[in-house]
């Protein structure tokens, strides 16, 4: 989330004061003989906007399902503010759920399935109609207090089922792909009013999904899930700009991956061998990584220029012949094969009109980044 | 919770073992014993009161004897003869029959297509009985049938159709027609019509494109169809007994008397625990095929 | 399907429907007709309805059927519900495979069988056999049917649905009753007029499960059927087949109304997000 200069940065993570609102510890979680959770300790904090990404079958929506309490914990222990929550029923919790299918009660009209939880809750019955109508303001459906979800549009029950969850006041909120259905025009709108009512209510929001630009624009933290762990946890520039690993870099973004061996460091810099006839790649890396050790180099379409003479004020260049030029309108991505057969992408802004470009297919170009601009990882 | 949940599985299921199961077994222990000149009249009768030893005679005196007496006698064997070759040629006529409508109501626009279907649904709300019933006017030697063809002037003699086997074959036709042209409709409107288009397409003519491409597909509603019809026509009492004669012999109907009128349970149990072993395959192939069908569609 | 209606299907259709048809209609035009010889009309008379009404025995047999198809068809209701719960929901427990078993095998169990076997159950717990027993009976094989439509319904039915209830703080008897039953209410209520249909219907179970003080309108009819036919008996089945004739027109009507209503009513919404874009 952009904060404006002088706020404090919203990030309680990284204040050892601040106690979790949530706290998985050690959790495991089994199907039979899949294991659909594995080991997994993590740390949610309360006003959070907080993103689980993955692909499907990453357990992901387990992990969500857990913390309503639609499934139970194989080992490990889910804490809610301190409290274990493994034996409290869903019914119990202070946690709701926006459904992916919205789950709206087709037999009742918006208001009452907005009412549905309060009538069920400590609420006094008068203060009800009151309540609902808050939730109608707060997603602009005043007008439609009356209407059946068939009667409404897929972008209207998005936000019914909004504020059907929201109207108990959880501590914490689970949305379960909650854009999903929704076309992409539609669901970058939503995407914006998702983070304002977050904002004005202040509740704590843990949501799934498997679209990338979803979370990196909703979240204040990503968590990057595979099969059942967690790969990384990490605010979205972080996760962008510094991937723990070549399945971050690969899963969010588009990213060229050259697989070498280190050859020798100076500092902070190392040499890095990756082919026969190919000169080495100098990059910056993690401290104290020995010669020999094999790894990979990770650098964004980006953070690659491209130019038709070897540019002299850049440490790395590589020279190599176009072979495909995607145009995508605001950037054109270069794919250019070098002589060991390695494709390199670039991507260029096009600031000037297409007929200006001057380079073409099989033109002979040179490809070229700076040390910082990309990273070694080693797994 | 836990309660709540063995409540909700054991009521219908201590119904259904108490209803149903525990009944089949009564049948099958009596099919195993002897006819008695007594109330109930059967022997033996378990008596659990006198300990272990009346359990051990009491199968001991169980025996296949009712089974045996089944093949001997003639009437038994010709009456599952008959009742399968019965409901075979009745189930082959219905399709017959009843594979033009569904084809047609397949063809039929959209918005006659619900009130076809509801017309063929309709006759089976419509009792039974009734519907049965209203053929033996049709039937008859002074029926609506006869004095129809004798105006025309096709005979001059009035035929004999009720209390025949082919009174037997209308009857079942008619009352299972619905169980045929249905499952034979839901395969056919389900059909892709471009696929039609591509036959004709690749050069087929529209015979052999209906021949080729539509009859194949619409094969599982087909054999859907059949068994709908089969396994009831089997076991028929009511039709053979309307419309049939003296001379159609149907298990149903052998059972039915067997039972009211020569009072004989033992033998009766055994004609049902045949029966029932005779429908096993049928079921079973019904089975496999609605199986089939359900994986193909996902 | 490749829509183009020829003669060919005119044809099957027409054929198809008056041999479905024509039967019962000769059925209602003959218990019009004045003469006691069903096959040769005689003139329009009403004269076989009133001495249908006179009939006490018909009469009686009505009202006992209509007893016993009224509570079998309740219990069955119930019964059937919890049946179709427990398969599509009950996960898995001890004899599952029994329990679906003993829900599909009476579909396809010959009458004769279900019918003979009950009669010797209740013979051998002495039950005394009379209303009661045919409602027994003909709840018992009723539920298996109700239990088989409202389990396709409950298939089909968003479990998360359920989740959500219990998300916003229902407990799960809760959830069932105000949500799960309301939805699925549509599929209970035909499978309560199915069986209710079975149990008018049925003349095999209800003679062997029957005792001497209980006589149903099927096994009625078929006495005095055997005997030939009769004028009093097309005028019963007219105004049995008046009666479904007219329910199953008035459902079909209303469900095909409100089907549409709701169509329409689903396009105008969805046209909100395409201009709201």
């Amino acid at each position: 989330m952009a904060q404006p200069g002088n706020k404090p940065v919203f990030a309680p993570w990284n204040d050892p004061h601040q106690k979790p609102l949530i706290q998985f510890k050690n959790v495991t979680k089994r199907f039979g003989d899949f294991v659909a959770i594995d080991d997994l300790t993590l740390d949610i904090y309360a006003k959070e906007f907080f993103a689980l990404l993955g692909p499907s079958g990453c357990g992901k929506t387990t992990l969500m399902r857990m913390l309503a309490g639609f499934e139970n914990v194989t080992r490990g222990e889910i804490l809610l503010d301190g409290q274990d929550i493994a034996r409290v029923p869903p019914n119990k919790r202070a946690v709701n759920m926006m459904f992916q299918s919205y789950a709206l009660f087709p037999h009742l009209s918006v208001a009452n399935n907005i009412a549905f939880g309060l009538k069920r809750s400590s609420m006094p019955k008068e203060k009800i109609p009151a309540r609902v109508e808050e939730m109608l303001r707060l997603v602009h459906l005043e007008q439609f207090a009356n209407r059946k979800p068939h009667q409404i549009s897929g972008g209207q029950r998005q936000r019914v089922a909004l504020a059907r969850s929201l109207a108990k006041a959880p501590k914490l909120l689970l949305l379960d792909e909650p854009l999903g259905a929704l076309d992409k025009k539609l669901r970058q709108d939503t995407q914006f009013e998702l983070m304002d009512i977050q904002e004005k209510t202040g509740t704590t929001f843990v949501i799934v999904t498997h679209d990338q630009e979803e979370a990196m624009t909703v979240a204040s933290r990503v968590a990057v899930m595979d099969n059942g762990r967690m790969i990384q946890v990490d605010t979205p520039d972080r996760i962008y700009e510094t991937p723990n690993s070549v399945y971050v870099a690969d899963f969010i973004g588009d990213v060229n991956l050259i697989k070498g061996r280190i050859e020798s460091s100076g500092g902070d810099n190392y040499t890095i061998q990756w082919a026969e006839g190919q000169a080495p790649i100098t990059a910056a890396g993690p401290q104290g990584l020995t010669s020999g050790t094999s790894c990979h180099f990770a650098i964004r379409p980006e953070k690659v220029a491209i130019s038709a003479e070897k540019p002299t004020d850049r440490s790395n260049a590589l020279q190599g012949k176009i072979l495909d030029i995607a145009y995508l309108g605001n950037v054109s991505t270069y794919h250019v094969e070098l002589a060991n057969g390695q494709i390199i992408k670039a991507q260029v802004a096009n600031n000037r009109r297409i007929s200006r470009r001057d380079m073409t297919w099989d033109d002979n170009v040179w490809v070229s980044f700076t040390d910082t601009a990309g990273l070694v990882l080693l797994k | 919770m836990n309660f709540r949940r063995l409540f909700l599985i054991a009521t219908p299921y201590f119904w259904l073992l108490a209803l149903f199961l525990i009944p089949f077994l009564i049948v099958l222990k009596i099919s195993l014993s002897d006819p008695a000149v007594s109330i109930p009249p059967y022997t033996p009768t378990l008596d659990l009161s006198a300990g272990w030893g009346s359990i051990k005679t009491f199968f001991t005196e169980l025996d296949f004897e009712n089974f045996i007496f089944l093949t001997e006698d003639a009437l038994y064997w010709k009456a599952y003869l008959s009742s399968l070759q019965i409901a075979a040629i009745s189930t082959f006529l219905a399709l017959l029959v009843g594979y033009p409508i569904a084809y047609a109501m397949a063809q039929a626009s959209d918005s006659w297509r619900p009130t076809l279907m509801m017309l063929v649904i309709l006759p089976f709300w419509t009792s039974f009985l009734i519907r049965v019933y209203a053929w033996i006017g049709i039937l008859s030697n002074e029926g609506f049938l006869n004095q129809l063809l004798q105006w025309i002037g096709l005979i001059n003699e009035p035929l004999t159709i009720l209390n025949t086997n082919a009174a037997v074959y209308i009857g079942i036709i008619y009352t299972y027609l619905p169980f045929m042209v249905l499952p034979i409709y839901s395969a056919l409107e389900k059909m892709d019509e471009s696929l039609i288009e591509a036959a004709e397409d690749l050069g087929c003519s529209r015979l052999s494109a209906f021949w080729l491409v539509t009859f194949p597909l619409s094969r599982p509603g087909m054999i859907a169809g059949c068994f709908l019809v089969f396994i009831p026509a089997l076991g028929e009492f009511v039709i053979p007994s309307l419309l049939g004669g003296s001379g159609t012999l149907m298990i149903g109907k052998v059972l039915w008397e067997e039972f009211f009128n020569n009072r004989d349970w033992p033998v009766a149990s055994a004609v049902a625990v045949v029966l029932l072993l005779i429908l096993i395959i049928p079921i079973i192939l019904f089975q496999r095929n609605e199986q089939k069908q359900r994986e193909a569609d996902q | 399907m490749n829509r183009k209606f020829t003669l060919f299907n005119a044809t099957s259709l027409t054929l198809g429907f008056a041999f479905l048809y024509l039967p019962m209609l000769i059925l209602i035009i003959y218990s019009f007709n004045a003469s006691k010889l069903v096959t040769v009309w005689a003139g329009f008379s009403t004269r076989w309805y009133g001495e249908l009404l006179q009939n006490d025995a018909f009469l009686d047999a009505a009202w006992v059927t209509i007893k016993v198809a009224a509570m079998s068809s309740t219990l069955a209701a119930i019964l059937g519900t919890m049946a179709a719960y427990v398969l599509v929901r009950g996960g898995r427990f001890m004899g599952r495979t029994l329990f679906s078993g003993m829900i599909y095998a009476p579909l396809v169990m010959p009458e004769v069988i279900t019918g003979l076997s009950l009669l010797l159950l209740f013979i051998s717990i002495g039950l005394d056999r009379g209303i009661f027993t045919i409602v027994l009976a003909h709840t018992t094989f009723s539920m298996c049917f109700v239990s088989v439509v409202v389990s396709s319904r409950l298939v089909t039915f968003d479990k998360s649905l359920e989740e959500a209830a219990l998300d916003l703080g229902c407990s799960p008897l809760d959830a069932f009753v105000s949500v799960t039953l309301p939805i699925i209410a549509p599929a209970v209520i035909s499978g309560w007029l199915l069986a209710f249909t079975l149990s008018l219907d049925d003349l095999v179970i209800a003679s062997f499960t029957t005792g001497p003080s209980a006589t149903t309108l099927p096994m009625k009819i078929f006495s005095s059927v055997r005997l030939g036919v009769s004028p009093e008996i097309n005028a019963l089945s007219t105004i049995m087949i008046s009666i479904v004739t007219v329910g199953v027109i008035t459902a079909s009507l209303i469900s095909k109304r409100s089907i549409a209503r709701k169509q329409g009513e689903e396009r105008t919404a969805a046209t909100v997000d395409a201009s709201a874009a």
